[in-house]
């Protein structure tokens, strides 16, 4: 046996024996889970549909299944570089055709819980980043950004979407957040609790949708709508979020898991 | 919501009660009566030949076998003679024992047997009415003259739906016309109002702008999720008496320059949405001795709106839609109610020119039709309008609407 062959059958043997914790970062896709909505002049974001097409009756008697439709960017979801019009030349921008290396990525884990409970419009700054680092350790490159925000709990609740008549109030980043994380921090992408990479309110900034700016228009990649960020360590754990292939596809509704050191064990 | 939905209270030990329809079969005289009745018009056959009026419905004159034409009649009678029916082999009608008919001389020249109300006597002025029974077939009812009568008389309400101590869903309460239609609904004496409520909604609850109104619970409603549907019927936790179809999605394009998505959630919500909560409610109206299911449909069903391409052909495939409903629902005594309306003063119309129908116009219109046993109302002129040309003309009534 090589030494590769060992750390596959370490890690396999791990996750059976829970050394490994396997956590699900996916919320149900569901029909009354959330999607984004924009403003009214754009065309809209379809929820999750499901059509029973038999379920063990006569149309099939032995058989349950179900036709189902939505937007790429229902759920839990994958933004891939072409999402963007910053992102729409680059090579490999469509969930297609990113390669499969992509889909399994160390993390960082950011906690904005606190600061998000305070203030439902938190900004994430290059400040809050640096002294982040001051206080934990520099984030390291090829890494996702995990924004904990706890925003998950509101699942469920017309708090989650939060939308207002001067629209959508959630957390995220500004452009220079963006700039550090994914021009000198070398990120992989951001992954959200959110429904959006950006804040909710992120239309209105100078620099408009800068998580969606930034990020694709660098090749890197959004993961939103994403659950139980609290159960991860701030380093250390290894998200695997495989998009489905569609072609040309902008994003995907996909399982986001993550691998974690059970260090209780 | 706290405040208990009134409703009438049942043994809970006894056995069902199975429901029972009257007669179908018709002639094909009867059939064309009551498509008259049904829009509440009161009609007799005239003799193009000899002016006779005749009743009941015929092929011919039968004072001199010319031709026959529908004509609108005075409603005027008078009781001559009562009849108390106590034994019966129909089942329906011994369903509802003892049943008064009785013979009256119409102003318009014959003398009919016709359903009596209670407080009618041999001798009395009545006012005539052409009511769709059960089955929908017409049937003429005699009412004390005058206007106001009791409506609670039993032979009345076999003929219509109350809305008093009812209970109804409304697929969207949040629209103006469905508020309208919650407020009329409660106006009108509705024991219980479900009010849809499509997502997503403003935070936080705005879902529950339904919520200081005693009676009104508002549920997440949205007709393309089939499980929403069985989550709200499975809600309302007892029985359903009425039902008022004010979903739509109605946004302005053309073939070529519409956005398809919009034209596709047209259809989605109009007519694949009536589909799944027609098919939804239906068990739980059919098991009901009284009800009704109303759909609001814009006069677009009768002809294209080229501006509203998704939205007509959603609305026509809808009119299409309640009339086979209709026919089934028919022999389960379920009425199926069509209502009409031109442009309405709301968000949807806000570029179509005035004048417009004022949503609690169209929102009394539907309480109208319930408990006047229409299966089809036009409310406002422009509705009104709208059909008499289509009737008279309908390849010309398309090209005057788009020219």
């Amino acid at each position: 046996m090589t030494a590769i062959d060992r750390t596959l059958s370490d890690l396999v043997a791990h996750i059976a024996s829970n050394k490994i914790a396997v956590v699900d970062l996916t919320n149900t896709l569901s029909p009354d889970f959330p999607v984004i909505v924009l403003p009214s002049e754009f065309g809209q974001c379809e929820p999750f549909r499901m059509d029973t097409v038999s379920r063990y009756d006569g149309d099939g008697p032995a058989w349950y299944w179900n036709n189902i439709s939505m937007n790429e960017h229902t759920g839990t979801h994958f933004d891939a570089p072409a999402h963007w019009i910053t992102g729409k030349d680059l090579p490999n921008g469509t969930v297609d055709t990113v390669p499969a290396t992509e889909f399994i990525h160390p993390a960082v884990v950011i906690d904005i819980s606190a600061q998000s409970a305070a203030d439902e419009d938190f900004i994430l700054t290059r400040a809050f980043l640096e002294d982040w680092e001051q206080r934990n350790a520099r984030i390291p490159p090829q890494h996702w950004i995990l924004l904990r925000t706890d925003w998950y709990k509101r699942v469920g609740t017309e708090s989650y979407l939060n939308l207002k008549k001067d629209g959508a109030h959630s957390p995220g980043p500004d452009a220079d957040a963006m700039r550090f994380l994914v021009l000198e921090r070398y990120c992989v992408g951001l992954g959200v609790e959110t429904v959006g990479t950006d804040a909710g309110q992120a239309s209105n900034f100078d620099e408009p949708l800068p998580a969606h700016s930034i990020l694709h228009g660098n090749g890197r990649f959004g993961l939103q709508c994403l659950t139980h960020l609290d159960r991860l360590p701030t380093f250390g754990a290894v998200v695997i979020a495989t998009p489905l292939k569609i072609q040309n596809g902008s994003g995907s509704p996909l399982r986001v898991v993550a691998l974690v050191p059970n260090s209780e064990r | 919501m706290t405040a208990k939905p009134r409703r009438e209270p049942r043994d809970p030990l006894a056995r069902r009660q199975e429901k029972h329809v009257p007669p179908g079969a018709r002639s094909r005289a009867m059939q064309a009566m009551s498509a008259r009745a049904a829009t509440g018009r009161f009609v007799l056959q005239t003799c193009v030949n000899c002016q006779t009026v005749t009743y009941p419905p015929r092929d011919v004159c039968p004072k001199c076998w010319n031709e026959l034409v529908w004509a609108d009649q005075v409603r005027g009678a008078t009781v001559l003679s009562e009849t108390t029916i106590r034994v019966t082999t129909d089942l329906y009608f011994r369903d509802h024992l003892p049943w008064r008919m009785g013979k009256v001389a119409l102003d318009a020249g014959p003398v009919a047997l016709a359903h009596l109300h209670q407080d009618l006597k041999p001798g009395d002025p009545a006012e005539m009415h052409l009511l769709l029974d059960k089955r929908g077939n017409a049937a003429l009812f005699a009412t004390p003259s005058g206007g106001a009568f009791d409506m609670s008389d039993p032979q009345w309400r076999e003929f219509v739906v109350s809305v008093r101590d009812s209970t109804v869903l409304v697929s969207d309460g949040s629209s103006a016309v469905g508020r309208a239609i919650v407020s009329a609904l409660r106006a009108a004496g509705a024991g219980s109002i479900i009010a849809g409520s499509p997502q997503p909604s403003r935070a936080p609850q705005s879902s529950d702008a339904f919520a200081s109104i005693e009676g009104v619970r508002s549920v997440r409603l949205d007709l393309t999720d089939a499980r929403s549907i069985t989550e709200c019927l499975t809600g309302i936790g007892g029985p359903l008496d009425i039902v008022v179809n004010t979903a739509r999605f109605m946004r302005s394009g053309g073939i070529t320059a519409g956005r398809l998505l919009d034209q596709k959630r047209a259809l989605e919500i109009g007519v694949v949405g009536f589909m799944r909560l027609a098919q939804a409610s239906a068990p739980l109206l059919r098991t009901r001795r009284a009800s009704a299911f109303v759909d609001i449909l814009s006069i677009h069903a009768l002809a294209a709106e080229a501006g509203f391409a998704g939205y007509s052909a959603a609305e026509a495939a809808r009119l299409s839609l309640v009339q086979s409903f209709r026919h089934e629902m028919r022999a389960e005594g379920v009425r199926v109610v069509s209502v009409f309306a031109g442009p309405i003063d709301d968000e949807d119309h806000q570029s179509v020119p005035l004048p417009k129908l004022a949503p609690a116009r169209l929102a009394q219109g539907v309480i109208e039709a319930i408990e006047k046993g229409r299966e089809q109302l036009c409310v406002g002129d422009a509705a009104q309008d709208a059909m008499d040309r289509w009737f008279d003309d309908p390849a010309l009534y398309i090209r005057e609407k788009n020219a």
